[in-house]
């Protein structure tokens, strides 16, 4: 990662901020400049398929505008282009963002989730030392280690596919309250799928990564060639309930979906699997393991995970709103030791509701299990499933979050101890909740790459878990 | 559903895309690539602006405008791409981002055993197209859309057991000039419309809920089909708190075996999943392997695999009006054609690209590229695939229900999953009628019905005629790493299914 030469966004949202209060003096204002730096690289069949990288940058406005009963909100959203930061051309453009946006919210009415814009706290002022700083910037140099090691590692005798990418994105964040922030965010991830010919055995795994020259490529390719001798015995089991352990990318993905649904106001509402009779389910036991699953700022014991505590969106839901941009964020235990601790709620409906003000989370982990890892799992099993990952998962009865997905790129039987075999893939039921019910083991907890949810959520590290009865509702002959 | 159609004015694209520096744009970039060796190289300025309207139980909660906007250059090399994207619409940037591109293609060279060849395709030179609709959304005050759907809300939010109401709508203007270095130079502008109204009731007592969905489709339409151009608002919504009423106090439904009778509103998906990703050719030769996956319908069972009953018949197209996949010209410069993928139930053809038609053997694309925005390569994306109606028997969907002794009419999409090859798929609704002797007797609930894909369309029995077909469609398919969305529809008439596994999820069996 290295400073562009872009011109720093923190002149733009200082200019957009100055043509706010011209147009509309007594509104509020927020303007946010994203600026993307990405580079990708794909590959199948052993051979390069698509590639490229590119520069994208948006400047966001959002008007916060006093009507008769409330307040309105509108968001303008345009391309910021060089030519945007400067000349009259750009203040045109920028007039009509804000005018835009301030009709917006005036068309809109009085908005529900209306709150005054929070002010600037420790380290949110405009005292930000990087502010005027650059964009951040990523190259095809990012995969400078991942090409030598990736191009050793195709062989005639099995087929590679897989995607590699590095993005830096650069956001400066500014309000008529006074917040001030920039921050930089690089990250990037690496997926393999190896696939046998001859048995047509199909294994997969991915790491992230904030910087990819940390990923051992080689590593990868050695750990899962590891497996493809575990496709020579293929075994045809029905469908049924499974004794199962759930690798920690596939409890990734059933958790972000999970933590998707937990927002306050549906279930306040009683329209969500988190409403109950009278109220909703926070405090409610879910199982006997003591789990935690929190999202936090600091991500301590996961430092990749680490991302900046202040919020910053432009649309509103409800979970988040546009009238809490530049609050800080902290760590939220949504589910604490095994009990519902936590629902998302913007400022606005935590004091509707009573609650403490929620954000989203921009990670997850779970923790609270035994120190066993997945191996070790594996070998304590008399019989039962082990998976690789989950694929195309979506929700069938939202009253109980009821999804169905697939497993995908290996599912294993487990004798003894001992790994025996491939299994045929499965289409699965089940509900994120009542695995959390009904999960007897949980091991260690490490960082891992959601398979299903990655192109929206990264940051992730979650523990093997031991499902008794997994419920695989009919088998699939994809593989 | 569907409601009177009125002819369609001729629009105009936009003065101000009009008045992008195209043309230097096109010289800046291209001559860039010519000047590093490019034996193919093609300027891409894509603009996408997006209204999202959401109203919930009456009250605006997003009231947002997207406008994004890029030049995109791709360049192939001695066989091998690099593509570059940038921000800024200067002859400067294109020519910079041409020659990003170019050392994309060479920094990873090492890493392509295959080289790349696109099949040859007429030029065509200054040339413009533009969707048919009536009114721009964005001619339209934003007050009189919200009012609209708080019109909408109010009333619903009024009928009985109605608890909540999520009204919605996202508008959507498509905007890409092309030019490659062939000579072809295109201008299109595309516009397309989203309309979303769920009603919820709560049984606080027992803690449970409910919800129905409008079966509007998403369609390449203006804003003219709010107001009744294309579908008939005022009769489905005042149909719906009833229909849910019915839904909540359905009994479940008894799981097995069941003849369905499958409405377009629900059938368009099944086809999305199970045939349009099926007979992508970049899937069947493995490009998506490792994340949308592949495909059963592999090339070596062109013209023999038995894909349904002879009832299927399947093509693909970029031509039909108000389809979201329709256009003038695709992302690689190839003018839209209709063509057949299934014929009498065998698979006959794929969606390709320039890129893969010459693997296939074909002369020429059928013209299946596409790219979301500057920031991403153009692949090959997913035609309008559609199944044809009952060309030869008149046959209504109440003649398919009366067909049929103790089976379940399917209405509506809800949720959806499919496995990377395209085998097992499983699918529920917004409504399940249960058909008792050719008759509809009350909703049944907690239906999900699975099955592979073969057995399915081989359990297809007959379909309606023409006056059953309709389009449905989505805004937001998704493919491709970094991840692509492509807007596409699917048409098709009522189809009769005979004995499909049916599932009841609140039981779990």
């Amino acid at each position: 990662m290295s400073a562009s030469g872009s011109a720093s966004g923190s002149a733009l949202v200082e200019r957009a901020l100055v043509v706010a209060a011209q147009i509309a003096p007594g509104a509020g204002a927020v303007a946010l400049v994203r600026e993307v730096s990405e580079a990708v690289v794909r590959w199948a069949n052993s051979t390069l398929t698509t590639n490229g990288h590119t520069i994208e940058r948006r400047l966001s406005v959002v008007m916060l505008v006093p009507l008769d009963g409330g307040t309105g909100a509108g968001v303008v959203t345009v391309p910021a282009p060089t030519s945007l930061a400067a000349g009259r051309e750009g203040d045109a453009v920028l007039r009509e963002a804000v005018a835009g946006a301030v009709q917006a919210a005036r068309r809109g009415g009085p908005a529900r989730d209306a709150a005054p814009l929070p002010e600037p706290s420790n380290g949110a002022s405009g005292d930000d030392p990087a502010w005027h700083e650059g964009a951040g910037e990523t190259s095809m140099a990012a995969f400078g280690r991942l090409a030598g090691e990736l191009g050793a590692s195709f062989r005639p005798d099995e087929a590679s596919y897989g995607f590699a990418e590095h993005r830096v994105t650069t956001s400066w964040l500014g309000t008529s309250a006074g917040v001030r922030r920039r921050w930089v965010e690089p990250g990037g991830s690496v997926e393999l799928n190896l696939k046998d010919p001859v048995t047509g055995t199909s294994v997969w795994g991915g790491e992230g990564a904030v910087d990819l020259r940390t990923v051992d490529v080689a590593a990868l390719v050695e750990r899962l060639r590891g497996r493809l001798p575990w496709g020579r015995r293929q075994i045809d089991l029905p469908a049924g309930r499974y004794e199962t352990l759930l690798p920690p990318s596939a409890v990734s993905d059933l958790m972000i979906y999970l933590a998707w649904s937990m927002g306050g106001r549906p279930a306040q509402e009683g329209r969500s699997a988190f409403s109950r009779a009278g109220g909703t389910r926070v405090g409610e036991q879910l199982g006997a393991l003591p789990l935690t699953l929190a999202g936090d700022p600091a991500a301590p014991g996961f430092p990749d995970l680490a991302y900046t505590p202040v919020l910053a969106t432009t649309y509103s839901g409800d979970e988040v709103s546009v009238f809490d941009n530049g609050a800080t964020t902290g760590r939220v235990e949504w589910v604490r030791d095994g009990t519902v601790n936590a629902l998302a709620y913007p400022r606005a409906a935590a004091a509707e509701y009573g609650a403490p003000f929620a954000a989203p989370t921009d990670n997850l982990v779970l923790t609270g299990g035994e120190d066993a890892r997945l191996e070790e799992m594996v070998a304590s099993t008399g019989r039962g499933l082990l998976l690789t990952c989950l694929w195309y998962i979506r929700e069938v009865d939202p009253t109980t979050l009821l999804l169905t997905g697939l497993t995908r790129d290996g599912v294993y039987l487990v004798e003894g101890g001992e790994i025996v075999g491939e299994v045929n893939n499965f289409r699965f039921n089940e509900s994120p909740l009542d695995l959390l019910r009904r999960a007897t083991e949980a091991g260690a907890t490490e960082r891992t790459l959601p398979r299903e949810w990655k192109d929206w959520f990264t940051r992730a590290a979650m523990p093997p878990l031991r499902i008794p009865d997994y419920h695989m509702t009919s088998v699939s002959p994809g593989r | 559903m569907e409601s009177r159609d009125t002819p369609a004015v001729d629009p105009a694209v936009d003065p101000d895309f009009l008045a992008l520096p195209r043309a230097a744009l096109a010289d800046a970039a291209l001559d860039a690539a010519r000047r590093g060796g490019a034996e193919h190289a093609d300027l891409r300025v894509h603009r996408l602006r997006t209204q999202h309207l959401e109203l919930r139980d009456g009250r605006v909660v997003v009231a947002a405008d997207q406008d994004s906007a890029g030049l995109a250059v791709r360049v192939l090399r001695d066989g091998v791409w690099g593509f570059a994207a940038h921000v800024d619409l200067t002859p400067e940037a294109a020519a910079a981002t041409a020659r990003r591109a170019l050392d994309v293609s060479s920094t990873l060279a090492a890493l392509a055993t295959e080289r790349v060849t696109l099949a040859a395709e007429p030029v065509h030179a200054d040339a413009t197209w533009i969707s048919p609709y009536d009114l721009d959304p964005w001619a339209v005050d934003v007050a009189d859309k919200i009012g609209l759907l708080t019109a909408r809300s109010t009333a619903l939010l009024a009928a009985p057991g109605v608890d909540h109401v999520a009204a919605s709508c996202v508008q959507v203007k498509e905007q890409v000039f092309y030019a490659d270095t062939a000579g072809t130079s295109t201008t299109q502008q595309r516009v397309r419309v989203d309309p979303d109204i769920t009603i919820t009731t709560v049984d606080r007592a027992g803690g449970g809920f409910e919800t129905l969905r409008t079966l509007a489709p998403p369609t390449g339409r203006g804003w003219e089909y709010l107001t009744g151009t294309g579908w008939d608002w005022d009769t489905e919504l005042a149909e719906l708190p009833e229909l849910l009423a019915e839904k909540v106090r359905a009994p479940g439904v008894e799981p097995g075996p069941t003849d369905l009778v499958i409405d377009p509103t629900n059938l368009w998906l099944v086809i999305h999943e199970s045939i349009g990703h099926a007979t992508e050719y970049d899937r069947a030769i493995g490009y998506e392997a490792a994340y949308a996956g592949t495909s059963f319908a592999t090339p070596d069972k062109l013209g023999s695999l038995r894909y349904g009953s002879d009832a299927l018949t399947v093509t693909g197209d970029r031509t039909v009006p108000h389809g979201l996949a329709s256009v003038g010209y695709d992302d690689d410069g190839v003018a839209a054609q209709e063509f057949d993928l299934v014929r009498d139930g065998v698979l006959v053809g794929y969606q390709v690209d320039r890129s893969f038609a010459p693997r296939l053997g074909l002369e020429r694309s059928n013209g299946c590229a596409y790219a979301d925005s500057a920031e991403h390569v153009p692949l090959q994306r997913m035609a309008n695939v559609s199944l044809r109606p009952d060309p030869d028997t008149d046959r209504s969907t109440a003649a398919l229900i009366d067909g049929v002794s103790d089976g379940i009419y399917v209405v509506g999409d809800r949720s959806w999953s499919i496995d990377m090859q395209r085998y097992n798929f499983q699918f529920t609704g917004q409504r399940f009628h249960r058909i008792r002797h050719g008759r509809l007797v009350g909703q049944v609930r907690d239906v999900a019905y699975q099955a592979t894909t073969t057995d399915f369309w081989g359990s297809l029995e007959a379909v309606g005629d023409r006056s059953t077909w309709r389009l449905g469609g989505a805004f937001n398919c998704g493919k491709a790493q970094p991840g692509q969305v492509a807007p596409v529809s699917h048409g098709c008439p009522s189809a009769l299914l005979r004995g499909v596994n049916v599932l009841n999820t609140g039981s779990g069996s």
